[in-house]
């Protein structure tokens, strides 16, 4: 039986991740579906990298940033006494960039159209911006704030190749399950590995089943 | 978005139908080489200069293949098209020719690795930097999966540090990922192989102390002849050259020993 507690720390960071996402992807998602800026291309662009970008370049460009020696890891290593790397809150830096474009895009579908129109009446019936937002945008948005939490949650869970360049292997703090199973691997210890990677594989299943049985259930678009 | 795209059937033929006509196009190995040399990692940068003397003496071609021994291993007794294993450690050629992947009598060892203990901004490392209170993370290749981790953990155990130094450790993946860690400035110092340092321009600032081999186990390196190159003139004469005293010169002023 392998050492079941990297699948714990990959829950972990999933779900810090996940929560790091939400409240700093809601309103930049927000905002995408709502302005006419020119810069609204470069933007999407930007947060949609993470898509086709190899993990080594996000890994190999971390590492640099992260370094005590750039005004990142300079900065938190004062303010800490620990590097950036090889840490808990390293990992997590890494996998939020990772998984933005996860979080992101689902959310901005979700409050372009009718959304949109909805806040425009919410706005004329004199509702603040944020009670508008509250009591009007985010349940008709339901499915999309189900995606978007469930798949940066499962992607995150499926992250290998940026904390293997920037995680350093530490137990308890950065060797996740993914990292876990390739050394039972790559040390021909197969009875580790297929445990640890049924359980990914189940979970992952159910993650994803749950986010699709959800999006049955509840149209595109929740009618008020 | 990108879910719709990745559950569209039409997708998938695309793809399918992609990437049968261009690997049908892009053919796979050098057909005009006289073999195929697959080489840890650690030995690659030695190799290229061992390949080019080589074809210049005998005139024959080869390719060479990196990656870590596991990989290697794991892609020889699954078929690759390999016919020398210039492993990082004994235990996989050893394991090949009992698996009777490789030819028995042909495995020798070509080089035994030296540990060096480098950092690249002090210019005096000694073993006593190892206990300095501002080194903050050691890095070493992970001692399961990599010859030079294991002998840098022998090391430390032997010098009792092991339990100390422990909460510093930061481990690579392999040798390599291990220099890049402290390159980077991730880590002040680690555990290295002598011949990384000496790739190094001479101009670089550190220094490294390279740890007395009677410290820890042989980090010795086994070649083997693969079954699939048993009659291969290239890989025969290769695996001669490589015993020869030009071959041993070249490994030993890379940082190896060579007996």
């Amino acid at each position: 039986m392998p050492d079941l507690s990297s699948l714990w720390l990959t829950a972990r960071l999933a779900f810090v991740t996940t929560l790091v996402l939400l409240i700093i992807g809601t309103p930049l998602a927000w905002w995408l579906a709502q302005t006419r800026s020119r810069f609204k291309p470069a933007i999407e662009a930007i947060v949609a990298l993470p898509l086709v970008l190899p993990p080594t370049v996000l890994g190999f460009y971390l590492l640099i940033a992260m370094s005590p020696n750039s005004w990142l890891g300079g900065f938190w290593m004062q303010a800490t006494g620990d590097t950036l790397s090889f840490s808990f809150t390293g990992l997590v830096i890494g996998s939020v960039i990772y998984s933005f474009p996860f979080m992101i895009q689902p959310l901005q579908a979700a409050f372009e159209g009718p959304v949109k129109r909805a806040m425009q009446t919410a706005a004329s019936l004199r509702a603040s911006p944020i009670d508008a937002f509250i009591s009007v945008a985010m349940p008709m948005s339901a499915r999309g704030f189900v995606t978007a939490i469930v798949l940066s949650f499962a992607h995150t869970l499926g992250e290998f190749g940026v904390v293997l360049m920037v995680g350093g292997n530490i137990p308890d703090r950065t060797r996740v399950a993914s990292i876990e199973i390739y050394e039972h691997v790559e040390t021909l210890n197969y009875a580790d590995a297929h445990t640890l990677s049924l359980i990914l594989l189940v979970v992952s299943f159910l993650t994803l089943l749950s986010v699709f049985a959800f999006n049955r259930k509840f149209p595109a678009h929740v009618r008020l | 978005m990108f879910r719709d795209i990745v559950i569209n059937p039409f997708f998938f033929i695309c793809f399918f139908l992609s990437v049968a006509s261009l690997t049908a196009a892009c053919s796979g190995p050098n057909e005009n080489s006289a073999a195929t040399i697959a080489v840890a990692t650690n030995f690659k940068t030695t190799f290229e200069h061992l390949e080019s003397d080589f074809e210049a003496r005998s005139g024959y071609t080869i390719d060479i293949v990196s990656g870590s021994t596991g990989k290697l291993y794991a892609q020889i007794i699954n078929g690759a098209p390999y016919d020398v294993f210039l492993a990082a450690d004994q235990a996989r050629p050893e394991r090949l020719v009992a698996e009777g992947q490789a030819v028995p009598m042909s495995r020798f060892t070509y080089a035994v690795g030296i540990l060096a203990l480098w950092s690249p901004t002090d210019p005096d490392v000694t073993p006593d930097t190892l206990i300095e209170t501002d080194i903050t993370r050691l890095a070493l290749a992970n001692p399961d999966l990599a010859p030079y981790g294991l002998a840098a953990a022998q090391l430390l155990e032997r010098l009792s540090l092991d339990e100390q130094l422990r909460p510093k450790f930061v481990f690579g993946e392999n040798v390599g990922q291990t220099f890049a860690f402290i390159r980077t400035g991730n880590a002040q110092i680690g555990f290295v192989s002598a011949a990384q340092v000496l790739a190094l321009s001479e101009n670089t600032e550190g220094s490294a102390w390279f740890v007395p081999p009677q410290l820890h186990d042989p980090i010795s390196q086994d070649a083997v002849l693969l079954s699939r190159g048993e009659a291969n003139a290239a890989a025969r004469a290769f695996l001669t050259y490589l015993k020869s005293d030009p071959a041993r010169e070249i490994i030993r002023r890379s940082g190896y020993e060579s007996d």
